[in-house]
């Protein structure tokens, strides 16, 4: 018995026990695209967030384009349109090289899963980045910062504090939303999970996912309380 | 391109019809939704507030659990889960054939169930808004506890819960892409079917992206007409301030 069917072994469930390790590397999946897209996410959310402030009049109209298409629509259409609707111009992928991107289930979904991230982090930067008083832009003026050092010492690290909240919702969010991956035949927990399912039609392998997702959002979402009191235990919010 | 588009289209070939069925049927569940998953998340919320240890235990207990699990999930859990228990109960009550779930029922019970436990939260900050005063006031005025707050606490609440409820709406409205997967024919289901059938999948993806956005941008100006709405008489606009 390898590591992974033991839970299941204790647990006393047949089931659960036969597709742990499918499970276990489902898990692993699902870590691997909610990581990595909200990383990139976060990565271009900055950028799009300051651009979308301070940016020029036709790049500001763009990312506003942009944030509203991608919070107004399901997820589930999105990963579609990359998945099935980009595939469609394989030729020009090839033509391109990129192909080799745009074929595999599990770029399209890192894909998606990162703008549509990146455009809800902007929304969350950008009202962070709004709610810093007036004042420490001016103070920060009056100290001879020019505008990048002002934004990167005096605002940056104020709005991050404001944001980390809700950045901690999306990272969630995105746990959650990460099992709409298993609809373009990815084996993520919740993939291996419909697997496990359609061979035994045992209808308790769902729960045992939804306890595994649900301690995982549990456990991130306590670390990140514990994250977000440390951050601001120099303020009198507490 | 042009017979491309003639796929959207209502003539002879033309998806129109069906997409149009399809958004129907996106709005019909989304609305169906609403009342009950805004009306448990209440109850929900006032369980939260209550003065019982149990209750309190068992509210917190289920915002929890359907907040953390994928609606995905959630959703399979239901459509499969009812199904089997009520075919269980249909054999042990002796009926005869099969008894089907149907799938707007499963998709509503879990949608409004997710909704629940994230309205419940909204309802909860609105609640403790309101302040004791009010309460006091009405009992002071006769009214029994149901009165004080259909009357007086209620109208305010909603003033206070309205953001929140309009974004809990947005949600829902993208949530009920999922349903497509328990086969009802909503947006995704008909755009997938017509994929499978026409080999246009940017064509038609892109097409219920456009619908979404359609049914999105409406919902976020018909929220901002609440909104504003339900706060006439307050001087948030600046009216009192000139």
């Amino acid at each position: 018995m390898t590591w992974c069917e033991y839970p299941g072994y204790w647990l006393g469930s047949e089931v659960f026990q036969n597709y742990g390790c499918r499970m276990a590397s489902g898990l692993w999946i699902t870590f691997q695209l909610v990581i990595i897209s909200v990383l990139l996410g976060f990565i271009l959310a900055v950028g799009l967030a300051i651009a979308r402030l301070y940016g020029p009049k036709w790049a500001q109209s763009t990312i506003n384009g942009y944030t509203t298409l991608f919070r107004g629509t399901p997820l589930l259409c999105q990963l579609f349109l990359v998945y099935y609707g980009l595939g469609q111009f394989r030729l020009f992928w090839q033509d391109i090289g990129l192909w080799w991107f745009f074929r595999e289930p599990f770029y399209c979904a890192i894909f998606t899963f990162t703008i549509n991230t990146a455009a809800y982090q902007a929304e969350i930067l950008r009202g962070a980045i709004q709610s810093i008083p007036r004042g420490q832009f001016e103070g920060a003026l009056a100290l001879g910062l020019h505008r990048w050092g002002t934004l990167r010492h005096v605002i940056m690290p104020q709005a991050m504090i404001l944001a980390l909240r809700p950045l901690g919702n999306e990272l969630i969010v995105m746990i959650k939303s990460s099992a709409i991956a298993s609809l373009v035949t990815l084996f993520d927990l919740m993939g291996a999970t419909k697997l496990a399912f359609a061979r035994s039609f045992d209808l308790t392998i769902y729960l045992y996912a939804a306890v595994i997702y649900l301690a995982l959002v549990e456990v991130i979402r306590r670390v990140w309380d514990k994250v977000e009191l440390r951050l601001t235990r120099h303020m009198a919010l507490r | 391109m042009l017979d491309k588009f003639a796929l959207l289209g209502f003539g002879d070939g033309g998806w129109g019809p069906a997409l149009l069925q399809g958004a129907f049927t996106t709005i019909s569940i989304a609305l169906a939704t609403l009342p009950f998953g805004l009306l448990l998340g209440l109850i929900v919320a006032l369980g939260k507030r209550s003065d019982k240890v149990v209750l309190r235990a068992l509210a917190t207990a289920y915002t929890t659990v359907f907040r953390g699990v994928p609606e995905l999930l959630t959703l399979y859990i239901i459509y499969f889960g009812i199904q089997i228990l009520l075919q269980q109960t249909w054999q042990a009550l002796g009926l005869p054939g099969v008894f089907s779930m149907p799938p707007f029922v499963a998709g509503m019970v879990a949608l409004g169930v997710v909704l629940s436990a994230f309205s419940s939260e909204v309802w909860v900050g609105a609640l403790n808004s309101i302040q004791k005063g009010q309460r006091e006031a009405a009992a002071a005025l006769g009214l029994s506890k149901a009165q004080a707050f259909r009357l007086v606490v209620f109208p305010q609440l909603i003033r206070v819960a309205l953001p929140g409820l309009g974004n809990n709406w947005m949600v829902l409205l993208k949530e009920t892409s999922l349903v497509s997967v328990i086969t009802l024919q909503d947006i995704m289901f008909i755009t997938t079917r017509a994929n499978v059938v026409t080999k246009e999948p940017f064509l038609f993806f892109g097409a219920a992206m456009m619908l979404y956005l359609f049914f999105s941008l409406i919902s976020a100006w018909g929220v901002g007409k609440l909104e504003a709405r339900s706060n006439r008489g307050f001087a948030a606009f600046g009216g009192a301030t000139r």
